[in-house]
């Protein structure tokens, strides 16, 4: 209750959604401080899916008999709520793919076409690796060069760093919204800015923004959005690419096959509608469901309240971590980052920190964080990483720096 | 799982370092965390291990392996190093290794074996 007043949001209602945390981990209740990884399914979600596949299931976009049409509907459903969430003008801006990774595939290889030697690419320091690779892929094959805007040792991408790596050569901006490990929060829409005065298209990925805070693409002003279904409180398999509808449609398919022609002969084909020129095959239809129900729920929260309870919640951490002692922190200071710390704490490897939480029934994440360029520019190979979400409360961080603390005990540090 | 012998052998890994004039040096990371071991192995005429040493970077399960693996070496030749078994290595850490640390505690033998592989198949 004392949650409920403080931050404006009913946490022990919202729990009460999530059959998870009835679960014991260890003979302890489970404090799940890994959202950056996934999120926890609310019943609201989990109910969607198994209604669709007990009721409507059947495949979309075929036949005219009932079943198909429900299916559709609630399919392309899920689409206009999706546009409506980020605000993007409807639903052919919003393409579904598996994942972010996915989405930023489709991305550079679809891109890939207006590329040629000379041309500049531009990431972050920061980068997860979804956000990387694909794009070293699609610089090796064109012979496009490859930049970094750099980071400052506040743990926040240097201003200066930004104008000089976007020149005139720069064909394509793309950078993390959110970082996963420093939680540093960028200003993408200053990028944007930058890369769209010197000619270039903009992307963000934005996989640890859109579940934590309002996200707007006609505020960010970017032409393509990648994020995730599961790390919101949706289904695993099912992410989002949007993209302004004229890009998209001027773009070429990254898959080809069923569901995304208009017409097909032995020769050639003719593209469907957007967004399903970019759908091919039968897509994930129920998890389509699920994140359609996961954004109500966030949507019946309110991201506003979610973003100031998940501040209130890092700050909280960052307070009781940093009088800890022996504890590095990584990133900048709480009022500079979204709801995660990354931490390190000295004479003891984060993956024997994770191991002795787990005894606890303290779910973190220890490792390299999909982020291995920026672990080494950190000069560490990995580091402990808790991140929170609506349903966590302040005495679960209690709980976790009590079980640093008899970690520490355990290693003598 | 974090007895104190593990933790000692963590804290203080028994022949770390490198040899200048190694035999056989090999490198092996851990993809999923970024830990790694590099194993240093010098032979004598005879090829049988004269001297072993690692750098070992990594949690307390990789490390301790390593360094307890490294105890062992010594006077082995090549063909017993390189049938040193997984349930070797788990019966020397005398510890229950789960499926998720069974890579950290491996990660040793992965580099002593290729090392091996790598400098049999380098001979003419």
């Amino acid at each position: 209750m004392m949650e409920a007043q403080l931050n404006g949001l009913e946490v022990d209602k919202i729990r009460s959604d999530f059959p998870i945390f009835g679960r014991l981990i260890n003979g302890k209740p489970l404090a799940y401080l890994d959202n950056s990884a996934t999120s926890q399914k609310p019943a609201q979600v989990i109910e969607a899916m198994s209604s669709y596949y007990r009721e409507h299931n059947s495949n979309v976009h075929r036949g005219v008999h009932r079943l198909s049409i429900e299916a559709t509907l609630a399919y392309e459903e899920a689409h206009k709520k999706t546009a409506h969430f980020i605000n993007a003008s409807s639903m052919e801006e919003i393409v579904f793919t598996k994942n972010t990774t996915e989405s930023i595939n489709l991305l550079a290889y679809s891109l890939m076409g207006l590329l040629k030697k000379g041309d500049e690419i531009v990431v972050t320091q920061m980068e997860h690796h979804s956000n990387l690779v694909p794009w070293q892929q699609a610089a090796r094959k064109t012979g496009a060069r490859l930049k970094f805007i750099e980071i400052g040792s506040n743990g926040e991408l240097k201003r200066e760093g930004i104008e000089s790596a976007i020149t005139k050569n720069t064909k394509i901006v793309s950078a993390i919204h959110v970082s996963n490990v420093l939680g540093t929060v960028n200003d993408v829409r200053h990028i944007g800015q930058i890369a769209h005065e010197n000619g270039a298209l903009f992307a963000i990925d934005a996989a640890q923004s859109v579940p934590h805070m309002p996200v707007d693409v006609g505020k960010l002003g970017c032409d393509f959005l990648a994020f995730s279904g599961h790390k919101m409180l949706g289904p695993t398999g099912i992410g989002v690419l949007f993209g302004k509808k004229d890009t998209l449609g001027s773009m070429e398919p990254f898959l080809y096959g069923g569901d995304m022609i208009r017409e097909v002969s032995f020769e050639e084909s003719r593209w469907n509608d957007l967004p399903w020129k970019f759908e091919a095959g039968t897509p994930n239809i129920a998890e389509a469901v699920g994140l359609g129900a996961a954004i109500d729920y966030l949507r019946g929260i309110g991201m506003d309240n979610i973003e100031s309870y998940g501040k209130s919640l890092v700050r909280y951490a960052y307070e009781k971590l940093s009088s800890a002692g022996n504890i590095e922190i990584y990133g900048p200071p709480p009022e500079k980052r979204s709801s995660l710390i990354s931490f390190n704490i000295k004479g003891m490897h984060a993956h024997d920190l994770a191991e002795l939480l787990n005894a606890e029934g303290i779910a973190i994440r220890g490792g390299h964080h999909c982020s291995m360029p920026l672990m080494h520019l950190l000069g560490i190979t990995g580091s402990a990483r808790a991140s929170f979400y609506l349903y966590n409360t302040r005495e679960e961080i209690d709980r976790l720096c009590e079980a640093i603390g008899k970690a520490k005990a355990v290693f003598k540090v | 799982m974090y007895r104190e012998f593990i933790l000692d052998h963590y804290k203080s890994p028994r022949n770390s370092g490198s040899i200048e004039n190694a035999d056989i040096i090999h490198k092996e990371v851990n993809p999923l965390c970024g830990d790694q071991v590099e194993i240093f192995l010098k032979l004598n005429g005879s090829g049988t291990i004269q001297e072993v040493k690692h750098l070992s970077r990594g949690c307390a399960i990789s490390v301790s392996s390593m360094s307890l693996l490294s105890e062992t070496l010594k006077g082995k030749s090549l063909k017993d190093a390189a049938g040193i078994r997984k349930e070797d290595i788990i019966g020397m850490l005398g510890i229950p290794v789960g499926p998720v640390r069974i890579k950290c505690a491996l990660l040793c033998l992965y580099a002593l074996k290729d090392g091996i592989v790598k400098y049999e198949s380098a001979k003419p």
